[in-house]
């Protein structure tokens, strides 16, 4: 299937680099502090494990039944307090450590406090979409997050207030941050500084409905002035091309209004992506598919081929209907 | 205790006609037969959950894979889990305990007879409710449809905006129903050790296994209770207008969460203390040598019930939580392992210094100490909160439970039915079925549920139909499916095994084990009265002390 292009993953349009979703290749402070107490963690299970499991062993092979000792039972042993507390006491030592060393990640990603130099951004889980709202720059968009490289030296994180627009989703790029839920009425944040450029890929982890597989996430992270040419873009009124009128018509003419907002028209509907910029965008469909013309003509006629149980409803346009409402979709850039 | 073997009345074993035969299995009130019914209903139950489980698998086998659709998916995982918590675990392990505490301490049945029927048959029927939605789940209108929510039908996901139909109430009443049965069994067990006990069985002589099933019971109570609860305030709020989790309506989706999974945690230790008692009775049998600790194991077991009272919200972790919220849960989860961690080192000083018989029993018995400790390690992975913001919701996360509910539940339950199957039926499983059962089962698992951790690590959600090619997953999602196949063929031997033993199987006699509770001290199968005459004992092993007279354990009391 063309949509199914393992170049989603392998390269951004703009040609940086795609990150993969590997929790142990952090990219981003809060990430990288969960990295460091997982190895901590992992060492110390992992010595735990080869203890005990040395004593299984050994108790196995040690104390097998053999031939000589037919018929005969062994010492009839019915335990020791000294042992019992041995192995009572080293395992809560282990435990206190664990703790302590655990309680100060908590505390250092969690209770961080936002600097004046952050970026704001509302992420509002959908089915099966994100909406991304900047508060502060008026921008509006959808499903691929455009984030500022933070530079140790003058930090720029970017600090989420996460909700939801009707079920649980849970935003989880793993090289950037851990995942936190979007919940209806118990708004979330999140934060993230992420030191490396390039395309950060993740999905929702939290089971919203039918197509929570394909509920997919791209974060681009910017270097400064990538990202100061993007929000300009953004904040651009939408492009009105004349020659495109038949197709703005067949938009505003269709059901398509009810739930997209798209500058320019009288369009405001907020129960889908908000297509001002939509060319700007990579992908469609919460990244289930490449932005090509292809892809966005069969996603208007029948969205359930690119992902079925999508609430974007077919919209049976005729053949000239969708090839101009296509063609005004590619001018908005 | 003066008699130990007793004849089994010859009118006892004369044929039936069928249809009373069937007749006496729907009405019996016998501790022993509804035990039966109660693990045999559970193996049906495991079957088809186990189907559901292989649908899944080979949907996900390769990336972009089309064997299913996503809707069909979603409700295969949340009818396999489903399934397998409420009609596999729970009833089994129901199951055995109804089968085995009486006998254990010397009773002729449960305290209410009665009762235990109608908690049986409450729990079974509630399973034939959940199965029914696949028939009627979208009311009148012809084409049902199964539950879609997963398990834990999560608000607002289950509210009426989200599942429209009947689907998801068919899931709240059997959840409900089988509920019920399982308070009237926990209330049962409850009263059957605190007041049937024979002469001379002291709290601190009852067998292990008895007195973790008292505790299990006693967790059954505070667990099922705000279940049951919080499915009723859903009814509520999908047919009388109420709004406990309807967030539209200002509900609350963490209220639910809480009501959840404050069920949902003491429910993984009311499933793996039983399993800690199978262990606890079967391991010093196969070592030769009584359980290390006896005192030390019963408090660590009331510990752990204790603990994993306050342990609920790691499952919440990502809900977003104050720091402290965190740190607390973080505190008492680990905290949990110390004397989880105390068990193990226990059975493995049972074992230190015995003379270890690898028969099937024991084969299971050491591989559930393997994968139970695997389990725990994970288990403290995802206790450090942070960790968890990670792994949660991943295929970490369902690695790590199936490790604790196949690689420990499963492999328990495998080596009481190996160990107690002689006692139900009177004939022996074979060794060389049991030995391949246990070989096949054992790769099967490493293969499937070992791997199963790496795609977790490298970013891939559970609850996925599908996922984009190119990440790193396929591979290792081939190998899982390859491994879940492997364990399904060792379950058809287990079941050939089951069947085939029945019929076949060598003459088990009273004690094939050699072992020293007085279970083993009836006839296989036990008659309906279990004991002709009220066993007498003065020890933790009464048959150690019959087989020893030169050396009893009761000496040392």
């Amino acid at each position: 299937m063309f949509w199914s292009a393992r170049s989603l993953w392998a390269a951004a349009p703009d040609g940086s680099s795609v990150h993969g979703t590997n929790i142990f290749s952090p990219a981003s402070t809060p990430a990288k502090s969960i990295a460091d107490l997982s190895v901590f963690v992992l060492a110390i299970t992992g010595i735990i494990f080869v203890v005990v499991f040395a004593l299984l062993i050994y108790s196995v092979v040690k104390f097998r039944e053999r031939a000589m000792h037919a018929g005969r039972e062994p010492a009839q042993v019915y335990g020791s307090m000294q042992i019992e507390l041995a192995w009572t006491v080293i395992p809560i030592l282990i435990v206190v450590v664990l703790f302590l060393a655990t309680a100060r990640v908590i505390h250092a990603v969690q209770d961080a406090p936002e600097p004046a130099s952050a970026l704001d951004v509302i992420a509002i889980g959908h089915q099966y979409w994100w909406e991304f709202r900047y508060p502060k720059l008026g921008i509006v968009t959808a499903n691929e997050l455009h984030i500022p490289l933070s530079d140790p030296s003058h930090p720029t994180p970017t600090f989420l207030q996460l909700l939801s627009a009707d079920t649980d989703h849970s935003f989880w790029v793993p090289e950037l941050a851990g995942k936190t839920d979007l919940i209806p009425n118990h708004p979330n944040r999140m934060w993230m500084d992420p030191r490396r450029t390039g395309v950060f890929v993740g999905q929702c982890a939290q089971y919203c409905g039918t197509q929570h597989a394909k509920m997919l996430l791209r974060v681009s992270v910017d270097g400064p002035e990538d990202f100061a040419s993007w929000v300009r873009a953004q904040q651009k009124p939408a492009v009105e091309d004349a020659g495109v009128i038949a197709g703005r018509r067949v938009f505003e003419r269709n059901a398509c209004m009810n739930c997209h907002a798209a500058g320019g028209t009288p369009a405001d509907g907020r129960f889908g992506p908000d297509l001002t910029h939509l060319m700007s965008r990579a992908t469609i469909a919460a990244g289930a598919a490449e932005n090509t013309h292809d892809n966005l003509r069969l996603w208007i006629q029948n969205p359930s081929a690119i992902k079925p149980g999508s609430l974007m409803p077919a919209m049976k346009l005729s053949d000239a209907d969708l090839d101009a409402v296509v063609s005004y979709m590619e001018t908005l850039h | 205790m003066s008699s130990n073997v007793i004849t089994v009345p010859v009118g006892q074993t004369e044929a039936r006609p069928w249809v009373d035969e069937l007749h006496q299995w729907l009405t019996t009130v016998d501790h022993k037969r509804l035990g039966i019914l109660y693990i045999v209903s559970a193996l049906l139950f495991l079957v088809i959950g186990g189907v559901e489980a292989l649908i899944i698998r080979i949907q996900l086998m390769h990336s972009h894979n089309n064997f299913v659709s996503p809707e069909v998916f979603n409700r295969m995982f949340t009818m396999h889990g489903t399934t397998m918590i409420f009609f596999v675990a729970m009833p089994v392990l129901f199951g055995f305990a109804n089968y085995l505490v009486p006998l254990m301490i010397g009773a002729r049945d449960m305290a209410f007879p009665r009762l235990n029927a109608f908690s049986f048959w409450l729990s079974f029927l509630g399973g034939l409710l959940l199965y029914f939605s696949f028939v009627g789940g979208s009311g009148l209108y012809g084409a049902g449809s199964a539950p879609d929510v997963g398990w834990w039908s999560y608000a607002p996901l289950g509210a009426r905006a989200f599942s429209p139909g009947h689907s998801s109430d068919y899931w709240t009443l059997a959840l409900l129903v089988s509920g019920f049965g399982s308070i009237g069994t926990a209330i049962n067990i409850i009263a059957t050790i605190l007041s049937l006990r024979c002469p001379g069985m002291k709290l601190n002589r009852m067998p292990l296994l008895v007195w973790l099933n008292l505790v299990m019971a006693g967790m059954v109570l505070l667990a099922i209770t705000p279940l049951s609860a919080a499915q009723i305030m859903l009814l509520i709020d999908r047919y009388l207008g109420g709004h406990f989790f309807d967030t539209q309506a200002g509900g609350s989706a963490v209220l639910w969460m809480h009501f959840f999974w404050i069920f949902g945690h003491p429910e993984v230790y009311i499933l793996i203390i039983p399993c800690f008692a199978f262990m606890s009775e079967i391991i010093p049998v196969f070592s030769r040598k009584p359980i290390f600790g006896y005192p030390v194991m019963v408090a660590a077991t009331v510990c752990i019930a204790f603990v994993s009272m306050s342990v609920w919200a790691h499952h919440m972790f990502t809900i977003g939580m104050n720091s402290y919220a965190n740190s607390f849960f973080t505190l008492t989860t680990m905290a949990v392992g110390v004397p989880t961690g105390i068990k193990i080192f226990n059975w493995i000083g049972t074992m230190w210094g015995g003379r270890i018989q690898f028969k099937t029993p024991m084969l299971f018995s050491i591989g559930f100490l393997f994968q139970f400790l695997i389990a725990g390690l994970t288990g403290i992975m995802m206790a450090a909160s942070p960790f968890d913001w990670q792994l949660s919701l991943s295929y970490f996360v369902v690695a790590h439970f199936h490790y604790v509910i196949v690689g420990g539940i499963l492999f328990a339950l495998f080596a009481a039915f190996y160990y107690w199957y002689p006692k139900m039926t009177g004939r022996m499983l074979s060794e060389k079925l049991g030995k391949w059962h246990f070989w096949l089962f054992l790769i099967g698992f490493h293969l499937t549920f070992d791997l199963m951790h790496i795609p977790g690590i490298l970013g891939m959600p559970r609850r996925i139909y599908t996922y984009e090619p190119g990440r790193g997953w396929d591979t290792l999602n081939l190998l899982i499916t390859i491994g879940a196949f492997i364990q399904a063929i060792a379950i058809l031997v287990f079941v050939a095994n089951l069947i085939l033993s029945y019929f076949e199987g060598a003459e088990a006699g009273n004690d094939p084990w050699d072992a020293w509770t007085l279970e083993w001290s009836t006839s296989s199968p036990p008659p309906a009265y279990n004991f002709a005459m009220v066993p007498t004992v003065a020890s933790r092993r009464p048959l150690w002390d019959q087989k020893h007279p030169e050396d009893p354990d009761s000496r040392y009391e």
